[in-house]
């Protein structure tokens, strides 16, 4: 079978596994007690691994097979969480996220991996309580089995089973192991199944019939069986058979019967109920014996398609290539001129009937505009999800003690900036916890609690995405900060005398400055700030820090909500049409000839009670049929980046508009002072002006 | 025996040039082209082709032939190479030919006024007709076109 089609699901939903895999962990560690996380866990690792072995990445599966084998003994009651199983735990995900990314990348997804495994393998040996019982319990799952604990009863098989015990038959649950080294493990499935319904009936089965007939299974399988034979006669029967590892057979009573339909009924919360733990004889053990074994396997059947536990239930959607809309926007573009022509001939025409049309025409137009657009939302909560393990270790290895709180995981923001804003904040998170937060002896001698908190939010403002990053840690004192910018010769004492608190702050994002007085490793390793703000600045975003010294800092990073559409100012200059983006707009205005100064050759303009420069358009751009110079009125656009301003002179103001970016394509080099195109509704292409060009 | 292949051939003054048909998108009559400032003389500025916007080169000012008035004979060959799409101006373009590979010659040190390198041979057909095989990526090669920049400025 040609795997490759399936690939990219697989990549993707690995992806979602392995996340979520990292978010029930946490939630783990939060709440060692809370068995139901651990049943979450080892669904998402039984899933992962099964698809693994489908897929045949033999490495991802076994990996994740041992994990399987820790996480069945912490849900069986058989061993505590703690914190070297934690870490171990953490790193196999890791592990398994490297092969995934490998895989990604076109690789097979292997990895060495046997340091990890045998510590798996060494928790799984030494961490159980009663060596006796467990033992048998671990070489069964050792041996590929815990897939095969996974048996499920409705109520009408429940029914035929109790309804078979009353009229004297034996009903059994069996597990059976075949041998890893086996070829064809479904026909040795298949003669399990072919000897058993010569004296009896399966019920059920797991996996189902079907997945074992397609090798849809691990090296294991479990089933219900009503039979007048003894268990070990069938035990006997099964084991003649070549290459089967083992067999387990269990008669069941009334009794654990009922006790079986009891806990299909019971709430996932008794999962987390100890449950005393004795894999004996079927007919001493009685009532205890089937109900421990059978109880965790019902709960997996029961959860597996809900995804209990927390976990957000799955939203219905499908996953599209982004390229695919982009081509839509494309057509969508072409439409909406289109339109335009339309509606233009209609007012011409002057037909009722065709204007009518046309403007119903232009209406859903409009609702489809926004549907497109909104296909590209995607909530930021897909950048957020890898915070929390990212802080948790960072805390770990800094030894401080850190909470994230995480709002407005829900705001949607398009996926362009989505792909680009990770890196910047991963950034600017470390730098919290590395140089915000202070060690717990320092916080306690500052009397705050020893646990530091960052605060990670997201909320939409205007036509803007906010996140910040806030922490109640040290803060920055602007003193510190410009007596570093001194020694480094950023600034000099002068400067440094007159600036204000926020113009220190604003340091920070200089390149090559950190005022960490000990590199870390975490950050200070030459990546700066500056490049935060750089990537920020290119996505159209900016960064505002605001600090309380002594009670901590806030990183605000103000991000258009898309990068395919704004808001922006037509101009014209002769006989070219430009764009400028509205966000960096400040004012429009004219200013008469004599308004303009001259200071130090550059052209001046006097701008509430400031000087700023006025910038020739025409000049830079050698526009052919446009001076201002000639004029004795000039329509300007004062235009912002940060605190300074600019003013460009155009000829006239055609008005405001919504635009689609385009980039000009891979050809041209990078033009100076131009950052695209957009196609008006006459179907002409005209630039779009990137103001922060002009301002040096 | 090579195999045949299709070639779109245009004009550039009296000199007729090929281009494999699979590298052309599709062939366009003269449209309005918005200006892109600051950037090289031959590059006449972008156009809107159904909602992508494309740069559009002059294809006589690339190999520093002079430029001339576009006539109802103009067209922009739209081509696709190394995922860049571009579109060359040029005098008229009208024909499709099958050529053998095998009557492909190795071009001569200078073809009017183009350089040797932005060729891929020379292919004779009939008795009288020169047709120059053009080699895209070079002729899109902007490294190069850096350096002749700055020899020209």
């Amino acid at each position: 079978m040609d795997m490759n089609q399936y690939l990219s699901m697989f990549i993707d939903e690995s992806n979602d596994h392995l996340q979520s895999l990292n978010e029930s962990m946490m939630g783990l560690e939060a709440n060692p007690e809370d068995l139901s996380i651990v049943q979450v866990i080892f669904r998402s690792a039984h899933t992962l691994k099964g698809m693994a072995a489908t897929m045949g990445f033999e490495d991802l599966a076994s990996l994740t097979h041992q994990m399987e084998n820790v996480l069945d003994l912490v849900r069986n009651n058989k061993l505590r969480m703690q914190d070297f199983i934690f870490d171990t735990l953490f790193k196999s995900i890791d592990a398994l996220e490297s092969m995934v990314e490998d895989i990604t990348g076109g690789g097979a997804g292997k990895a060495d991996v046997t340091a990890i495994v045998s510590s798996l393998q060494a928790i799984v040996r030494g961490e159980v309580p009663s060596a006796g019982n467990a033992s048998a319990e671990v070489t069964a799952a050792a041996s590929g089995n815990a897939s095969a604990a996974q048996v499920f009863l409705d109520e009408f098989q429940y029914s035929v089973l109790e309804q078979s015990l009353q009229e004297g038959h034996q009903v059994l649950y069996v597990d059976v192991a075949i041998r890893k080294d086996c070829q064809l493990k479904a026909v040795r499935a298949y003669m399990v199944f072919d000897l058993l319904e010569r004296s009896g009936e399966v019920v059920k089965s797991f996996p189902s019939v079907q997945d074992i007939e397609q090798e849809k299974f691990d090296y294991g399988f479990s089933l219900y069986y009503i039979t007048q034979k003894d268990a070990s006669e069938i035990q006997k029967m099964i084991l003649n058979l070549s290459e089967i590892e083992a067999v387990t057979a269990v008669a069941l009573d009334q009794e654990s019967l009922r006790q079986m339909g009891q806990d299909t009924a019971a709430a996932t919360a008794e999962a987390s109920a100890p449950a005393p733990v004795q894999e004996a004889a079927p007919t001493a053990a009685g009532i205890a014996s089937p109900s421990s074994s059978v109880h965790p396997k019902e709960e997996n059947g029961k959860a597996a398609p809900a995804r209990a536990g927390g976990a957000p239930s799955p939203s219905r959607t499908i996953r599209v290539d982004i390229e695919r809309l982009d081509v839509l926007m494309n057509l969508f573009s072409e439409l909406l001129i289109d339109r335009v022509r339309l509606e233009q001939l209609a007012s011409e025409v002057q037909n009722g009937d065709l204007t009518e049309t046309v403007e119903h025409m232009g209406r859903v137009s409009g609702d489809l505009q926004n549907i497109v657009m909104k296909l590209r939302m995607v909530p930021v909560d897909t950048v957020f999800n890898r915070f929390p393990r990212m802080i948790r270790d960072l805390a770990k290895s800094l030894d401080k003690k850190v909470d994230l709180i995480i709002t407005g995981a829900d705001t949607e923001m398009d996926r362009t900036v989505i792909d680009e804003i990770g890196d910047p904040l991963v950034h600017l998170l470390r730098n919290a916890v590395d140089h915000g937060i202070e060690s717990i002896t320092d916080r306690i001698a500052a009397g705050k609690s020893e646990t530091g908190t960052v605060h990670l939010r997201a909320f939409h403002s205007g036509n803007h995405v906010f996140i910040e990053i806030e922490e109640d840690g040290k803060g920055i004192y602007p003193k510190n900060v410009l007596a570093s910018a001194v020694k480094k010769g950023a600034i000099t004492q002068e400067q440094a005398n007159t600036m204000s608190d926020d113009e220190a702050y604003q340091l920070l994002f200089a390149p090559g400055f950190s005022t960490a007085e000990v590199i870390s490793d975490v950050s200070g390793r030459g990546v700066g700030l500056d490049v935060v703000k750089a990537k920020i600045s290119s996505l159209g975003g900016n960064v505002t820090i605001y600090s309380t010294p002594g009670k901590g800092t806030n990183f605000s990073v103000q991000l258009p909500l898309t990068l395919s559409i704004i808001a922006a100012m037509l101009v014209r200059l002769g006989s070219e049409k430009y764009a400028i983006p509205l966000s960096s707009i400040v004012e429009t205005g004219i200013v008469k000839q004599s308004q303009i100064r001259t200071i130090h050759g550059n052209r001046m303009l006097e701008f509430r009670g400031s000087h700023i420069p006025l910038v020739s358009l025409s000049k830079i751009f050698s526009i052919p049929d446009y001076d201002e110079s000639t004029e004795e009125e000039t329509e300007i656009v004062v235009v912002r980046k940060g605190e300074r301003l600019v003013a460009l002179a155009v000829q006239d103001f055609i008005g405001q508009n919504e635009i689609v970016i385009k980039n000009l394509g891979k050809y041209l080099p990078e033009v100076q002072g131009i950052s695209g195109a957009t196609i008006l509704g006459d179907g002409q292409v005209a630039l779009i002006i990137d103001p922060n060009a002009f301002i040096k | 025996m090579a195999e045949d292949i299709k070639v779109i051939v245009f004009k550039l003054g009296t000199e007729e040039y090929g281009i494999e048909v699979e590298k052309v998108q599709t062939i366009e009559r003269m449209m309005p082209i918005t200006r892109v400032p600051k950037t090289y003389s031959f590059i006449k500025g972008v156009i809107n082709l159904r909602g992508v916007v494309i740069p559009v080169i002059d294809l006589r000012g690339r190999f520093g032939i002079e430029e001339a008035e576009h006539t109802d004979q103009t067209r922009i060959i739209i081509v696709n190479v190394n995922e860049m799409e571009v579109g060359f101006i040029v005098d008229s373009a009208n024909d499709v030919i099958d050529l053998n590979r095998d009557i492909i010659d190795v071009p001569p040190d200078v073809v009017g006024g183009i350089k040797a390198k932005y060729l891929d041979g020379v292919a004779k057909i009939g008795d009288d007709r020169l047709l120059i095989m053009l080699n895209l990526s070079e002729v899109l090669n902007k490294s190069e076109i850096v350096q002749l920049e700055s020899l020209e400025g």
